[in-house]
């Protein structure tokens, strides 16, 4: 079975997958008590019950709700999210998309950050077990696993922003003069007010992947092809590095692939907290509105978002590891 | 479990340093959630408008907040908000997980396909997503909070336990007790169940430290548990509004919180090194 093979069997798979994730972003909205305008007819005292008619009518809430979900699906397979019922009614899609790509590029920093840190922190806590190194990394680890994230946010805020007055703790770039900068002053103001939130949304993976990298690591130094390079006199860190890690990468794909929601559902947090016009601010501000359309846009676009991730991840596993490739399973 | 098992369980369990600081934190919170009347030197609720945001003193050794409450008072009355969300919270999520991942793994075929399917979905999901959006039709109270932190939180146990039936359902006291004309439903759950029970417990205590985070994220958000209730989430957000006028709002409410995440997270991974020789090995 080739990759391509591989590839149109997993994108067949999601198909279920993606039918299932509009039907309950769909009925999760439509099943619960309240009417989607009842903010709206509830703060109106001129709401006449033929007014409020006609307002169902507008939204199409009149309708029977499997003829309101196929309109809604035709309307998703064109990024036809419907109207916000915020008063500007724009469109949900143009609201999401100036959002997102904000979002991602936090993610995506924080993503790195927390490979560049932590793999190698992982490796290093395995190859050196029980050391002082490793003992301490451990108890980080722990640290980091049980604090909330907007804690460290706000404690960081608190030091860095109040205290020492280093860091800008809001928004993602100056408000006064940032106009008349230079790209390069532009640039290094972005950097500076995107320092926090990325360390903050980073902590997370940092711990969770460091983690994982070790018991991965040690789970795989144990193995007789390590034996037998280091038996035919191959040096201990090319074992290390080229021999070992190499395969206790491996699962690390899919953990990867499977933190996804998390971090995005971490934006929920960060964002308000440091004020960053994204998805999870966008989601903050609806719910607190009830603004349904734009709830149900966000709720679809990044459960799509994370099913694209985990399909990315099973490639990128397929491409690593012949073995899931060709099918062949190896006998442990 | 014969009384021998039982006893080098325990003595695994005792011996590992984790395990033991994790029972010891996790113990002293319920204790001083039960005597939170008895313990507490304020009234949690009592404003006291001649001392609003008072640092740390002798009087108020945690300082007081916007409208003069003790924090000391607030934050003891609000582990009994962090332990009640935990574990009501994380026992709708395992019963759930324990009856579909149950039912897939015994079924199997098209059973499971389906079930199997309601999981992936459900992950692709971000959670606080989720449960922000089904919050936003509900009155935000403690009791919507549980129930919706449990009903997008039982995924991992669903798997947990359909993977230990897929592997529990072939053995013999099964057929044992199906020859004896046990029902489905019995096999499955008063048969099979106990003997998968190890990882549901670890799960489900490293499941309580999240519901805790989970709950205090959405307080603090402002759609989880309301003012003037006192949870460790909602009084972090009045030290959010007043964080360059009052360092102590912000500081010891997060610190209560990873406090009892910690204990949660230590137990939990005791328990796994006692009951999965496994984990041990691997350290």
């Amino acid at each position: 079975m080739n990759l391509f093979i591989y590839f149109i069997r997993r994108l067949w798979g999601l198909v279920p997958t993606f039918i299932g994730i509009t039907l309950i972003s769909f009925f999760v909205m439509h099943l619960a008590p309240g009417e989607p305008m009842s903010i709206q007819a509830d703060f109106n005292p001129k709401m006449t019950p033929e007014m409020r008619q006609r307002l169902r009518a507008q939204y199409g809430l009149d309708k029977p709700l499997y003829v309101q979900y196929l309109k809604w699906l035709k309307g998703l397979a064109v990024l036809d999210l419907g109207k916000s019922f915020a008063p500007d009614r724009r469109p949900v899609w143009d609201k999401i998309r100036e959002r997102l790509p904000i979002t991602l590029l936090i993610n995506v920093l924080s993503l790195v950050l927390v490979i560049v840190v932590a793999v190698p922190l992982g490796v290093k806590a395995a190859v050196r077990h029980n050391s002082l190194f490793d003992q301490i990394t451990t108890v980080l680890v722990f640290v980091a696993y049980a604090a909330p994230a907007f804690w460290v946010a706000l404690l960081l805020m608190l030091y860095f922003g109040v205290d020492l007055g280093w860091l800008p703790i809001s928004g993602i770039h100056s408000l006064m003069g940032y106009d008349q900068m230079p790209w390069w002053q532009k640039a290094l103001d972005w950097a500076k007010h995107l320092i926090l939130p990325v360390f903050v949304s980073a902590i997370g993976g940092l711990a969770g992947l460091s983690r994982y990298t070790r018991s991965s690591m040690l789970e795989v130094m144990r193995q007789d092809y390590i034996t037998t390079a280091r038996a035919k006199g191959v040096p201990e860190h090319e074992v290390v590095y080229r021999h070992a890690l190499r395969n206790a990468l491996l699962p690390l794909i899919t953990i990867l692939g499977l933190s996804l929601p998390g971090m995005i559902g971490g934006s929920v947090i960060f964002e308000s907290i440091f004020a960053i016009p994204g998805v999870g601010q966008l989601m903050w501000t609806s719910v607190m509105a009830r603004d349904y359309p734009v709830l149900m846009g966000n709720l679809v676009i990044v459960a799509v978002l994370t099913l694209v991730g985990n399909l990315l991840a099973d490639i990128g596993y397929a491409l690593a590891d012949p073995r899931i490739r060709t099918g062949v399973q190896s006998d442990e | 479990m014969s009384r021998q098992v039982r006893h080098s369980l325990l003595r695994v369990f005792l011996a590992n340093p984790l395990a033991i600081s994790g029972i010891t934190l996790v113990g002293t919170l319920c204790i001083i959630a039960v005597l939170a009347p008895w313990i507490s030197p304020y009234d949690p609720q009592a404003i006291d408008t001649w001392h609003i945001l008072e640092p740390p003193s002798a009087q108020h050794w945690l300082g007081t907040d916007t409208l003069g409450r003790d924090c000391l008072s607030r934050l003891i009355y609000g582990s009994r908000i962090s332990l009640l969300v935990g574990f009501v919270a994380v026992g709708i999520a395992t019963f759930i997980g324990a009856f579909l991942g149950g039912i897939a793994g015994y079924y199997g075929g098209k059973v499971d396909w389906v079930i199997m399917r309601l999981v992936d979905i459900m992950l692709c999901f971000p959670t606080i997503f989720l449960i922000m959006a089904v919050i936003a039709f509900l009155e935000p109270s403690i009791w919507n909070i549980m129930a919706v932190i449990g009903l997008t939180g039982w995924m991992g146990v669903a798997r947990l336990v359909r993977a230990e039936f897929l592997s529990l359902r072939k053995r013999d006291f099964v057929l044992a007790a199906r020859i004896s004309g046990a029902s489905d439903l019995r096999i499955a759950f008063s048969h099979i169940l106990p003997n998968a029970i190890a990882p549901v417990l670890v799960s489900a205590t490293l499941g309580v430290g999240g519901a805790i985070l989970t709950e205090s994220a959405l307080s603090f958000l402002g759609i989880g548990v309301q003012p003037p209730t006192p949870s460790w989430g909602n009084m972090l957000t009045a030290g959010k509004d007043n964080l360059e006028i009052a360092w102590w709002l912000s500081v010891y409410p997060g610190l209560a919180i990873l406090v009892t995440v910690l204990g949660y997270n230590l137990l939990g991974e005791g328990l796994r090194d006692a009951l999965d020789p496994r984990s041990r090995e691997r350290g």
